[in-house]
């Protein structure tokens, strides 16, 4: 690489990781520098005092951890759906020509394109019909319905990348269709199966208007941070939000391997 | 041990004919070649005996079973893929094992099963391994022993050399026969490569264009061709064609007189090292524009008449570019196509 594309390249690259790294930084240091380094000016921005005691204080708050577990539960029932009704459909793509296929495609994309704020009055009426309402059940479904195209295009191009042949030469050696999914295709696919099913488990656990509206007593972690915090001193808001970001931050980094063999970047 | 029968399979995807009506018997231990060019059908026809595809008319038969409706794990055979299709998260052990496993067999049987399979195609040693650390050679003897394993009745084999390079493949191909020679596994193998199927098959089935223009021996085949496409086609130099004209049954080039079967235009067939250099007055006349050394012979590229032509000439003979020279031609190594139909005139 010659000088002025390497110093472009460094310079791209600091500029990404600073656009996501500074923010979380900031919040960090709100989080641990306690009440008086929140409303410092200018900022500095080495920690002045790391102190955990507005995190402490935040845990203690009343209905923190029942919000918490309800999150847990909300995000783990996206994983759930979304992978067991993303990777059939994310296989059926991948594998059968159909007609109509690219507007399916497309089609799940738009799901996306629909703005869930027009949806949340009504669906909040049927809901309390039938009992879904203020329940993590109920959350869990509008977030398998976020996440679920996601899981399927990824999955769709994780068994791409699987050869056809493997299935055939598994069929030809004995084994049914399921056979040889479960023993030659699922095994390859696992790596990034699991990455996907995160990746729904953090898109549910971060997200707040559908959480916010669908509940008021069974609120998620999101969702009751929001109606909690907007009352609360700034340094708490602080560390309300570093430990959203923490769970969020630690799965990507942990499945990171497996993201980037989703969307075809090789990792060392 | 198995024959195949294939009875009037023919195959349209969508509007385009893949195979139509073909019929081809092969014999209980027999090794047949299906070869062709690129698109003539011949890996569709072996996918449709595997079962990988359905036929849209015919049935298969494969020792005394109609297979036609059966799915691929029913039909009592082994694969080898043109890509390999080693199951990468799998060690080479169970990778041979995998058919003897989906087939029930006991772990003693499994154990002995590989370890023969493994030891015919030497890679014993590597039945600990990966197959992500194997080469392209080795990955293929996995592909071949994870077949043999399972002793099958019929034995397919998809292009299965042509993704190791020219000096493996060489190496491969005459292992290959020996150890199908020793296992005496009926065994239709798909192949582009003419030298291939002559090395290897017992009989060739030439494809082109969806049907089998010619089943016959190598030899024949080589000799004989039934159409001035199967001449064309195998053989290095392919055949010679030259156009002419015959009357009163012969036609006459230059020095020489051929007796034809026919009357009118016509076209010879010979092949290159058939031909014997003589001097231009009393063959038939041989403008060379090439004279390449090959080595273990001459190959001389010119023109008789206004027909491309190749000659293999004794690597010993002086012959520069631009020179005319004389061919003369056994009458009996020799063959007569039609220019209409572009068949050969039988019994020529």
């Amino acid at each position: 690489m010659s000088a002025p594309r390497k110093w472009l390249y460094v310079t791209g690259v600091m500029a990404l990781c600073a656009w996501v790294l500074v923010p979380i930084y900031l919040i960090g240091l709100g989080a641990m520098g306690g009440r008086m380094a929140v409303f410092k000016w200018p900022k500095s921005l080495a920690p002045t005092e790391a102190s955990f005691t507005a995190l402490a204080a935040f845990l203690k708050i009343e209905g923190v951890w029942n919000a918490a577990l309800n999150s847990l539960i909300a995000a783990s029932l996206t994983m759930l759906f979304s992978i067991l009704l993303g990777a059939p459909a994310g296989y059926a793509l991948a594998r059968f020509s159909f007609r109509g296929q690219s507007a399916f495609r497309l089609l799940v994309l738009l799901t996306r394109a629909f703005p869930l704020a027009i949806l949340a009055l009504p669906l909040t009426v049927i809901f309390i019909k039938v009992g879904l309402y203020d329940t993590p059940l109920g959350v869990s479904l509008i977030h398998t319905a976020l996440a679920l195209p996601f899981a399927a295009l990824v999955t769709s191009s994780l068994f791409m990348g699987i050869p056809r042949e493997y299935e055939e030469a598994a069929w030809v050696f004995g084994c049914t269709r399921w056979q040889a999914f479960r023993k030659v295709v699922l095994p390859l696919a696992l790596p990034g199966i699991a990455a996907a099913a995160i990746f729904a488990f953090v898109i549910s656990w971060n997200e707040v208007f559908a959480a916010s509206v669908l509940t008021v007593r069974e609120r998620t972690l999101t969702a009751y941070l929001l109606a909690v915090l907007s009352e609360s001193p700034l340094h708490y808001r602080f560390a309300g939000g570093f430990i959203l970001i923490v769970p969020s931050v630690l799965f990507i980094f942990a499945v990171r391997k497996y993201l980037f063999a989703m969307w075809g970047v090789s990792s060392k | 041990m198995a024959g195949i029968l294939i009875d009037k399979v023919a195959k349209q995807f969508g509007n385009a004919v893949a195979l139509q009506e073909i019929s081809l018997t092969v014999a209980d231990g027999e090794f047949v070649a299906l070869l062709g060019p690129s698109g003539c059908g011949k890996t569709t026809l072996l996918r449709i005996i595997a079962g990988l595809e359905v036929q849209s008319s015919g049935k298969v038969v494969i020792g005394e079973r109609d297979v036609s409706a059966l799915k691929p794990s029913e039909r009592g055979l082994a694969m080898v893929f043109q890509n390999y299709a080693v199951f990468p998260h799998m060690t080479v052990f169970e990778n041979v094992a995998f058919g003897l496993r989906m087939k029930g067999a006991g772990q003693a049987r499994v154990e002995a099963q590989v370890r023969k399979a493994a030891a015919l195609l030497h890679i014993e040693e590597y039945l600990g391994r990966y197959p992500a650390k194997l080469s392209g050679g080795q990955r293929q003897r996995v592909a071949v022993a994870r077949a043999l394993a399972v002793e099958p009745a019929v034995l397919l084999m998809d292009e299965p050399l042509s993704n190791l390079d020219a000096l493996l493949r060489l190496e491969m191909r005459a292992e290959l026969r020996s150890v199908l020679r020793e296992a005496g596994t009926t065994t239709i193998y798909v192949t582009h490569d003419q030298t291939e199927a002559m090395g290897l098959a017992d009989r060739i089935a030439v494809m082109h264009g969806g049907h089998i223009v010619q089943i016959d021996t190598p030899t024949t085949i080589y000799s004989k061709p039934a159409t001035r496409f199967v001449g064309g086609f195998v053989g290095s130099p392919p055949m010679n064609f030259v156009n002419t004209t015959a009357t009163a049954g012969s036609a006459r080039l230059g020095g020489i007189t051929l007796a034809s079967p026919v009357d009118g235009p016509i076209i010879l067939g010979f092949r290159g090292e058939d031909a014997r250099l003589t001097d231009a007055a009393s063959g038939m006349p041989f403008k060379v524009k090439v004279a390449e050394p090959m080595g273990s012979h001459l190959l001389l590229t010119g023109h008789v008449g206004d027909d491309l032509a190749r000659i293999v000439a004794p690597s010993s003979t002086r012959i520069g570019a631009g020179a005319t020279l004389g061919l003369a031609l056994d009458p009996t190594r020799i063959i007569w196509i039609d220019p209409q139909t572009g068949r050969t005139h039988p019994g020529a």
